[in-house]
């Protein structure tokens, strides 16, 4: 096999999976992030923690009720996405004629409680939650040898945030989003019910950000702490491609990943800090992000 | 069509009572007052328009009928259904079609879209070809980003895209506000046909020129009062008092 500027084509590659791998993270739950944000102006400061929660009813679902993975992938974004819906009709939906702080605020104040109800209960060391049978082992292409979770898991988001994509753009009822996030107020004049489609929205992105954490627990293990950790990346990753802008978060989630991943093949050093390097650049250059309309 | 639209109407409410009673209507921006106690009908089947200088009160008062003033008081009753205090939703689905001053083409949505996005709340609503048959230029255009559509365009999408939904009641802000004479006179063209179709308009305008070619009757709304009804075939007796009161 070849050389790419004296790093092992094994190395390179593995690098590389591991920055898809946390490229389809960061996509999905920016992707939650933005419609959110599109349609009720608040940044969900809550995501990491209820992309935590799915990987804890996932683990729940298995150690208290032997419920495994498969059903776990349904209902966890089932279960943290209703809870969404509890949390936006009673709390958030009080706040959308005051300043977007506060809806900033009272998301971060829950994200806080939250982690904290879960560390207070589970500890921080960190629950296993094995890989489902079906995907344990994995394949050798030759050049690199694929995990079948890990790849399982590059596919699964891409499926996902494309159907997202696909249902926001190309749907009637992305229509009504659509037309929702630009003036709300005209489509309830038409006699559609926008508060419901707020609730629904919200729930969704949230049960996206469910649906991240159970396909995250076999890979990190579940954890309190594992929302707080990737949410601010993600943070970073929804500045980049634009607030709002929904291909914007696909592309930028899964570029960054691989960024990230080759950053650490090449420069180490500077794998951690490379995303938020980019960001600073980009809010120089065009603050509105990379996919983000001008304001 | 005719027959359709006419069958549509309720026989619990005689043929002369009012579809639209508005009484003692004010509304509030904020702390600021504007509406200051806003009365008139409008009977099944007529065109009627809100006449009146700058900030007189005729977009708030069209704001009001559909619900989207997060203020206001007093009585609005649409087909003897009392509206003041339902959500504009609620107020859209009794039948009420409302076309904005700026016309909201939704600039994240093809013309196509823009055109099916208002949900049908009643039977009887034209149909897609009737809409094309009305305004040709749109059907060109259906795969286009909204606003990429020229101002006259945009504003015959504004109206066609409630022609679908069964509202009987249009309320059409200023449709011919900065167009060409040409397009100005396929709106006039398009309102004539719908009253022919049954639909009952609020029409708001400033050109009263144009007005006076497709209305019944008039009302000139004053710093957020209506005050005074001139029908239209008493228009050129009364054109001086309308010049004063419009100031022009
Ligand atoms: N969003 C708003 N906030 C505060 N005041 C407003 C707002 N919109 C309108 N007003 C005020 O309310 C009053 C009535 O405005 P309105 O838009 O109803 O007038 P109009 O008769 O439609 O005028 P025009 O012919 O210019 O469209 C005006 O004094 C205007 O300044
Ligand atoms: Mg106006």
């Amino acid at each position: 096999m070849f050389e790419l500027l004296g790093i092992p084509p094994q190395a390179l590659f593995g690098q590389l999976l591991l920055g898809l791998i946390n490229g389809s993270f960061y996509a999905i739950l920016s992707l939650g992030l933005a419609i959110i944000f599109g349609l009720l102006n608040i940044i969900n400061f809550t995501h990491g923690a209820q992309y935590m929660m799915g990987a804890f009813v996932a683990w729940m679902l298995l150690n208290y009720a032997g419920v495994g993975y498969w059903w776990a992938l349904l209902l966890a974004p089932l279960v943290v996405g209703a809870f969404g819906v509890v949390i936006e009709r009673l709390l958030i939906s009080r706040l959308y004629r005051l300043d977007h702080l506060y809806g900033l605020l009272l998301t971060f104040g829950l994200a806080l409680i939250i982690q904290g109800l879960f560390r207070n209960q589970y500890g921080v060391s960190g629950l296993p939650y094995g890989i489902p049978p079906e995907l344990t082992g994995g394949h050798n292409l030759g050049f690199m040898f694929l995990p079948n979770y890990r790849g399982w898991v590059v596919v699964a988001s891409l499926v996902v945030c494309l159907a997202t994509w696909f249902v926001i753009e190309k749907t009637k009822l992305g229509a009504y989003l659509r037309a929702a996030t630009e003036n709300p107020t005209l489509v309830q004049a038409f006699g559609i019910n926008v508060p419901r489609l707020v609730t629904l929205t919200y729930g969704f992105g949230v049960a996206l950000a469910a649906l991240a954490g159970v396909l995250a627990a076999p890979i990190y293990s579940v954890n309190p702490n594992m929302g707080a950790d990737i949410i601010i990346v993600v943070f970073a990753v929804v500045v980049i491609g634009g607030m709002g802008s929904i291909l914007g978060s696909i592309v930028t989630g899964f570029g960054l990943g691989l960024v990230e991943g080759l950053t650490k093949v090449f420069y180490p050093e500077a794998a951690s800090t490379v995303i938020f390097v980019i960001m600073v650049l980009v809010l120089l250059v065009k603050p509105a992000g990379l996919f983000g309309r001008n304001a | 069509m005719a027959e359709a639209q006419l069958a549509a109407t309720p026989s619990a409410v005689a043929a002369d009572a009012p579809l639209l009673k508005v009484r003692g209507l004010e509304a509030w921006y904020g702390e600021s007052h504007v509406l200051h106690g806003i009365d008139f009908d409008v009977a099944p089947g007529e065109v009627v328009t809100l006449l009146g200088r700058n900030g007189a009160g005729k977009t708030t008062t069209l704001r009001s009928i559909i619900g989207i003033m997060q203020k206001r008081r007093g009585s609005i009753a649409f087909d003897g259904v009392e509206t003041i205090r339902l959500p504009s939703r609620a107020i859209a689905r009794l039948g009420i079609g409302y076309c904005p001053e700026e016309r909201g083409i939704f600039s994240s949505l093809s013309v196509h879209e823009n055109l099916l996005l208002p949900p049908q709340v009643k039977p009887g609503g034209l149909s897609v070809e009737q809409i094309f048959e009305l305004f040709p230029n749109l059907k060109e255009r259906l795969a286009s980003q909204g606003t990429k559509l020229s101002g006259g365009e945009q504003q015959m999408l504004a109206i066609g895209r409630i022609l679908r939904t069964g509202a009987r009641l249009l309320l059409l802000d200023e449709p011919t506000e900065g167009l060409a004479p040409v397009i100005v006179e396929q709106i006039g063209r398009t309102i004539a046909r719908l009253k022919q179709e049954g639909f009952t308009i609020i029409l708001v305008e400033q050109n009263f020129r144009f007005a006076s070619t497709v209305a019944d009757r008039h009302y000139v709304v004053e710093q957020g009062k209506v005050v005074d009804m001139i029908p239209n075939a008493e228009l050129d007796a009364n054109i001086d008092k309308l010049h004063a009161y419009l100031g022009v």
